[in-house]
């Protein structure tokens, strides 16, 4: 399946793109997309375990992803 | 009852948010400003440019409220936050929030910017007057083991 990976601020720029499209073998978790992530050039620029949302949810390594949902690869926060 | 939150791409308008939370019922109005500050960690700041990921920044900010008003009984509530470049003490964000007692609105601003801080997914830029600017990694929550006591 095909997964589309946002990302933002920092992280965009380390990977030169806001959005990256993966090919994911099935089952895959928030973990495995990551992962793939930092194995593209910049990729290092992310950790090992960022903060990432599902679906415009906070979501654990752990959480399956379907195809078709929003993956968001979240910098460190910084509102307020 | 008056709930409203905005992310936005303007100059906050602190008048229109006190007209918006005014109620006879209450005995206490506070309004809350983060503004942008000339020294942050010792360097010498120029502004600030404001990005987010808008769609759950705005989800994660009526939550957010919605959170405080259920926690504190608060009716009347109004929360700006600003993205795009801000300058020297321009407001990034407004929390303005009234309530018929002073204790539970000094207590659900408090509650309001630190879960801002801590889970909006707002990211800034700070620039220096050195011509130099960095990604600032502010004190909210960074890895996803943080992640899960955060939701909603």
């Amino acid at each position: 399946m095909t997964v589309t990976a946002l990302l933002f601020a920092s992280y965009a720029e380390a990977l030169g793109s806001e959005r990256v499209n993966l090919a994911l073998s099935e089952p895959a978790t928030v973990r495995d997309i990551v992962e793939q992530l930092r194995a593209l050039p910049g990729g290092s620029a992310l950790p090992v375990s960022p903060l990432v949302a599902v679906n415009l949810t906070y979501a654990s390594a752990d959480q399956r992803v379907e195809s078709g949902d929003e993956v968001a690869i979240i910098p460190p926060v910084a509102g307020g | 009852m008056s709930v409203r939150t905005a992310i936005v791409r303007r100059a906050i308008d602190v008048a229109a948010l006190l007209a918006e939370v005014e109620n006879t019922a209450n005995g206490a109005t506070l309004v809350f400003l983060g503004q942008v500050r000339e020294v942050n960690d010792g360097r010498a700041v120029t502004g600030i440019e404001y990005s987010a990921y808008g769609e759950m920044a705005e989800r994660e900010l009526a939550a957010i409220a919605s959170e405080c008003a259920a926690k504190f009984g608060i009716a009347n509530l109004a929360v700006e936050h600003r993205l795009g470049a801000l300058e020297l003490g321009d407001a990034s964000i407004a929390i303005v929030v009234a309530h018929t007692h002073r204790g539970q609105a000094y207590e659900a601003s408090r509650f309001v910017i630190e879960e801002v801080k801590r889970r909006l997914p707002i990211f800034k830029r700070e620039g220096y007057v050195d011509g130099t600017s960095e990604w600032v990694n502010a004190s909210g929550i960074a890895q996803q083991s943080a992640a899960p006591e955060h939701r909603t």
